[in-house]
């Protein structure tokens, strides 16, 4: 890529960025609740509850600008990589990282994928629940992703994160949003414990995160 | 500017300034680290500092300034307020609805004084179609409850809060071009009843008002913060068309209303196990948590103004 276009293409991160952010704030009044964790430029990888697309946008919101710039939402290959628009959004807008679900060729393996972007220093953004959760439960069980990456990189964190009402703002099949408080909730860093089982651990990180959720739905 | 004008924003400079020295003055005496009562106390009188400052830039962009500045009171309240409640995903719709066509055509009705439609538009128009488009989705699921709580968060936070800027669409004979003041004058006097009750309650307050539905709220603080607050009411009676009799009787009416509606919104805090509205006002909670006392005020003083004081 030439030097002009290296810009342009910061440029228009930087400033879908800050739009975004900007965006979330004005809707939804998001703000960070650091219950456990403190913000830091460490590296991270954030795991959240997936209920919206516009999930990852209220968490990076919660972010500094500075590590809102090293931060890549992983997102769904075969819905964002469909039509070109749909990549350029996803790739050149919005920075995310795309895995396919069902990969086939080796070079497709989202595990590598992910560990190539931890590998240049930068942080991620992760769904372990694999997809949207649009049933009347609170937290679907988590794929085995979040366990792999952790005992490749041991080093990097596992900050869970609570993304309170975003269900509501913005429900499935809806394009406009309904200005909704929220709130995101970081939690104590999860690390995986010495010859802890792969189940184990993702139902130990599912409890927890469940756990950060500050207004469960009262049963009345 | 006109005399009355800047002897109210002095005598604001001079309460807040005053109100800043006495919190430096204990913060610095008190032990360490500071008791979070004063930390909070100091967070509240910044944030009058930019509530004043942002009221005072509103006022002297007159009738565009109010008008835009509590339609986006209504838009801080009503989220606060339907994020609390019980919302399913069939009421998307509604809810869209609530703040991209019933805030701003309340306001458009305020703008235009076209008063036979500000005052049905919500309780009958709104009020009757809600339910109709949420029975129309055919989601029965706890339905009473969604279209109450709907009805009530825009009774309250766009019904009652557009109450104040069509205080300037009434013809007060003798008081034209000054209706401003009118709002002037119900804010300084509900928010100083609040800030009276808070300072009376906390240096007298035994006696629990209701233990049940708020506990900071005492006898002492009420009589204290209501009565001093009518008598603010009387000294203010230079920017009204009131005579200093009259206008405490009016400050009593509006500072009693706007107690009440504290006390509501306490309730509802309380039944929803939340202790604040928000977080947009640093010490104070959420924009409801400012507003809940002017808004039962609002409609009530409207009404004194336009049955006694219009033709």
């Amino acid at each position: 890529m030439s030097k002009l276009a290296l810009k342009t293409f910061t440029l228009l991160q930087t400033v879908t960025s800050v739009g975004l952010s900007a965006l979330a704030w004005v809707v939804t009044g998001v703000r960070p609740i650091w219950n456990g964790s403190l913000p830091s430029d460490r590296q991270r990888i954030y795991f959240a509850n997936h209920t919206s697309h516009g999930d990852f946008i209220l968490l990076s919101a919660c972010l500094s600008e500075k590590e809102r710039a090293i931060t890549h939402a992983v997102a769904a290959g075969e819905y964002w990589g469909k039509s070109r628009l749909r990549r350029f959004i996803a790739e050149d807008m919005l920075s995310s990282v795309l895995i396919n679900r069902q990969w086939t060729k080796p070079e497709e393996n989202p595990i590598e994928i992910m560990l190539s972007v931890l590998d240049q220093g930068h942080s991620l953004i992760l769904f372990p629940e694999g997809t949207r959760n649009m049933t009347e439960e609170p937290l679907l069980a988590f794929r085995s992703g979040l366990y792999n990456l952790s005992m490749a990189r041991p080093e990097v964190e596992l900050i869970p994160c609570w993304i309170e009402n975003m269900s509501r703002v913005l429900p499935k099949g809806q394009f406009l949003p309904v200005p909704l408080l929220c709130r995101v909730v970081f939690g104590a860093p999860v690390t995986v414990a010495p010859g802890e089982e792969r189940r184990a651990f993702l139902d130990r990180a599912h409890a927890t995160l469940l756990a950060l959720n500050p207004r469960p739905e009262r049963d009345d | 500017m006109r005399h009355d004008v800047s002897i109210l924003i002095i005598g604001l400079l001079v309460v807040l300034t005053t109100a800043s020295i006495v919190a430096a003055i204990l913060s610095a005496r008190a032990p360490k680290p500071l008791s979070s009562t004063l930390v909070n106390l100091t967070q509240r009188i910044n944030a009058w500092w930019v509530m004043v400052a942002l009221m005072t830039v509103a006022f002297f962009f007159g009738r565009y300034g109010m008008t835009i500045l509590f339609a986006l009171i209504s838009f801080a309240s009503l989220r606060e307020f339907v994020t609390l409640t019980h919302t399913r995903r069939s009421d998307h719709w509604v809810l869209l609805g609530m703040f991209g066509i019933i805030i701003p055509f309340q306001y458009w009705l305020v703008w235009t004084a076209w008063y036979g439609l500000f005052v049905i538009f919500i309780p009958v128009y709104c009020f009757l179609l809600m339910p109709a488009i949420t029975a129309l989705h055919g989601d029965t699921e706890r339905f009473l409850e969604r279209i109450a709580a709907q009805q009530w968060a825009v009774m309250i936070s766009v019904y009652c809060v557009s109450h104040v800027p069509a205080l300037l669409t009434l013809d007060v004979p003798g008081f034209e071009g000054r209706n401003l003041l009118l709002i002037a004058f119900l804010i300084i006097v509900v928010q100083g009843s609040d800030v009276l009750q808070y300072i009376f309650g906390k240096l007298f307050g035994k006696h629990r008002f209701s233990p049940t539905v708020s506990p900071s709220k005492t006898w002492e603080g009420l009589i204290g913060g209501v009565v001093s607050a009518s008598l603010l009411g009387a000294l203010l009676s230079f920017v009204t068309p009131f005579s200093p009799l009259q206008a405490a009787c009016v400050a009593f009416v509006v500072c009693s209303m706007g107690f009440l509606g504290g006390l509501v919104a306490s309730a509802i805090k309380r039944d929803q196990g939340v202790k604040d509205w928000g977080h947009l006002i640093e010490g104070h909670g959420g924009m409801m948590d400012r507003t809940d006392s002017l808004v039962f005020a609002a409609p009530i003083f409207f009404h004194i103004v336009r049955y006694f004081w219009t033709v």
